[in-house]
């Protein structure tokens, strides 16, 4: 199957132009706390979708990775006195370390083995972070500091001089988030177009084709499910720093298939398309609260429809429309799949 | 795709997201404006369901009779599902988009502590409708809320205990956020009545069968005494398997199951039970010298009319928070959130439906144990006791 993104060069320059517009022309408090959220969401499904996209693995506890990553920094930084970064670095390992035992075995096996493991993975930590209301506060929750480097705190509610200019800490984080997801899009596009990347579309392919060709799938499918487990790992720890308290809620499976959902909906192997999936989906309770009870109704729809009518996804669907009416910029090489 | 195409989709969005987010601007001296955020679906909907009928009912009602300093009241709610991280998105877009002037919720301690850091940041007064001490304990100058702590019930509990002798109890508690936080309170108090918890079980909420639980409670010796800390059908089962092992000894429970459904689910099995309740259970047994009784009657009567279904406890700290705020908007004379601040902590004998409030800087919940009435199942109802 041939993947819609053609390289890294046009996409990036516009998703920071588009990061750029967004406190321009939302200029507000409300809206830039939201799109910071919407970031590190993006930032988030994005190394997912290297998992789910590119290896053909679905990862059915990767909230709990967000989750953990999360907890660790509100723990090693409220509890142990930490400063942030080297607190997200070493729950960032750990999580690595977990991500790379369950899937060591189990990544050996053809099939769809890890969705089972990542599930009950998930469940198992959900309910350790309910449980141990010593370490993590149980169900109500647990404040989180500020984030930090060396001294210099990034509070929401905090304004900053830089450069003469005085910066709420709404758009200085906003800033902070958008440079996390272009740096998370920037990895994502590397690996994609590195031999690791081509490892990984031959094993989506054909797993046994690939072997044959000598490619050591069961490798490259651990590495690219450790590289998305910390993904997911850091942006949990920016969005517990960003938000300033969590609750088990994080880790739950809700959220998991909210993550999958992301990634479905946005077209899974578009790394693009999953941003935009996150934009829309991070956004409809906000648009729909008028029909709150609809909500989930309207969830269950719009995957519905796009199964239906973009089994692709949002946006591979739309650029290959698009293509279409626009014969002259079809490309010489075989877009349909 | 190219570069253009992916473009004009990004700026699509971006637009959409514009058009869609845009809400009407608020206007200067038009009506005080009211934000609530309740959990008024998911597994939290027994709370906020009531709470949003309670709040509805009564801004209307506010309204018909001329409104607050001459302005009337607008209403805007968000239903967050339970969910902190979206209790904490729909009190930030509350107090920067919907610029209310006092902002009523959540439902939950989780949701609380989320938006707490918001309202203290936007400084405007918040009044929460959950239970945790943590909430006002160490006090935040812009947070109140209106029911008694979980403390508070356990202190009521063991009170009651002390009173009867009894000096050795069995806790058994739910694990979810009421039943653990329930126990640790009553883990931390029970000394102070010269009560010693000797075996302390949990049951997980969605748990069928307590009876290995209770059965370890039953064969620890010197036992006097069974106090049950959960909500939802869990203090229901216990009760039922309590009455099925016919163990011989006083089970309390916790307000937690203060309503009429706890009736129906536990049947004859609730026989002998006692609990600490809200007013709102027994408003006609009530004493008529109770400064209580007429609000608490008015209230059952006009949700129960309005609804047509019956009247509980949590809507009850829905209908305090709400004349909370109106009481302290009137004294204040304004919608000046300092002044309504001030208000609201210099509150003084205000009858509820929950108690009588009486705020101070160190106290912003207001309540005393004793708000707390204890109850018994006699004839499958509730009977007041002392």
């Amino acid at each position: 199957m041939r993947l819609s993104v053609p390289s890294k060069i046009p996409g990036l320059p516009v998703l920071a132009i588009v990061l750029l517009l967004v406190p321009i022309v939302l200029n507000d408090e409300f809206y830039l706390d939201i799109a910071t959220q919407v970031a590190l969401i993006a930032a988030t499904v994005v190394g997912l979708n290297l998992l789910v996209g590119y290896a053909g693995q679905v990862s059915l506890g990767h909230a709990a990775f967000f989750a953990l990553g999360a907890y660790g920094s509100a723990i090693l930084t409220g509890t142990y006195g930490w400063t942030p970064v080297p607190a997200l670095l070493c729950a960032a390992l750990l999580v690595a370390t977990l991500a790379w035992l369950v899937g060591r075995p189990i990544l050996r096996l053809k099939g769809h083995y890890l969705s089972m493991a990542t599930l009950g993975l998930g469940i198992i930590i959900a309910i350790i972070i309910n449980n141990e209301g010593w370490l993590t506060g149980g169900p109500d929750g647990i404040p989180v500091a500020p984030f930090s480097v060396m001294g210099f705190e990034l509070s929401i509610f905090d304004e900053y001089q830089v450069l003469g200019m005085t910066v709420s800490g709404a758009l200085a984080w906003y800033a902070l988030a958008g440079v996390l997801l272009l740096l998370a899009v920037w990895i994502a596009q590397n690996l994609i177009d590195s031999p690791i990347g081509r490892a990984l579309r031959a094993v989506r392919g054909s797993e046994v084709a690939a072997r044959v060709v000598g490619v050591d799938t069961s490798h490259y499918k651990l590495l690219i499910f450790v590289i998305s487990a910390v993904y997911a790992s850091l942006m949990g720890s920016f969005f517990a720093h960003y938000t300033g308290f969590i609750t088990p809620q994080l880790a739950t499976f809700e959220h998991s298939i909210e993550l999958i959902t992301i990634v479905v909906l946005g077209g899974m192997g578009s790394t693009y398309g999953v941003i935009i999936g996150a934009v829309l989906l991070l956004l409809l309770p906000q648009l729909l609260t008028d029909f709150h009870e609809y909500e989930m109704m309207m969830f269950g729809l719009i995957l519905m429809l796009t199964m239906i009518f973009m089994p692709r996804g949002l946006l591979p669907t739309l650029s290959g429309l698009l293509q279409r009416s626009w014969p002259r910029r079809v490309r010489s090489s075989g877009q349909e799949d | 795709m190219n570069k253009k195409s992916l473009l004009r989709g990004l700026a699509a969005v971006t637009t959409l997201l514009a058009l869609a987010l845009a809400g009407p601007a608020p206007a200067s001296d038009e009506p005080i404006r009211i934000g609530a955020f309740v959990s008024a679906t998911g597994p939290a909907s027994f709370l906020g369901d009531p709470e949003l009928k309670t709040l509805e009912m009564y801004v209307e009602r506010i309204n018909e009779q001329g409104g607050v300093l001459g302005r009337p009241l607008h209403l805007v709610h968000y239903d967050d599902g339970g969910s902190a991280s979206e209790a904490r998105n729909f009190a930030n877009r509350l107090l920067r988009r919907d610029r209310v002037d006092v902002l009523i919720g959540g439902s939950t301690t989780g949701t609380t502590l989320a938006a707490v850091p918001l309202a203290q940041r936007a400084r405007t007064p918040m009044i929460s409708m959950a239970g945790a001490l943590t909430i006002v304990e160490p006090v935040n100058p812009w947070v109140f809320k209106t029911p008694q702590s979980d403390r508070m019930a356990a202190e009521r509990v063991l009170a009651d205990m002390q009173d009867r002798g009894i000096t050795r109890i069995g806790l058994i508690s739910g694990t979810d956020g009421f039943g653990r936080s329930g126990r640790e309170q009553t883990l931390e108090v029970a000394e102070q009545f010269g009560i010693e918890v000797v075996a302390d079980q949990t049951y997980g909420p969605q748990d069928t069968d307590m009876t290995s639980q209770l059965t370890r409670i039953r064969t620890t010796e010197g036992v006097e005494a069974v106090f049950n800390f959960g909500f939802g059908q869990g203090p229901a089962i216990v009760t039922r398997n309590y009455a099925h092992l016919d163990i011989d000894l006083p089970l309390y429970q916790s307000h937690g199951v203060a309503s009429d459904r706890f009736l129906d689910l536990a049947g004859s099995a609730a026989e002998g039970v006692r609990l600490p309740a809200s007013a709102l259970l027994v408003p006609d047994a009530l004493p008529d010298e109770d400064p209580q009784k007429p609000v608490v009657q008015g209230y059952k009567q006009a949700y129960e009319a309005r609804w047509n279904t019956s009247v509980s406890t949590f809507g009850g700290y829905a209908y305090d928070a709400l004349h909370l705020a109106v009481h302290a908007i009137e004294q204040a004379g304004s919608t000046d959130p300092k002044a309504i601040r001030e208000a609201l902590e210099s509150i003084q004998g205000f009858v509820g439906v929950t108690g009588v409030f009486s705020m101070a800087p160190e106290d912003h919940n207001g309540l005393e144990p004793e708000s707390f009435r204890l109850l018994e199942v006699r004839d499958g109802g509730w009977v007041l006791i002392h």
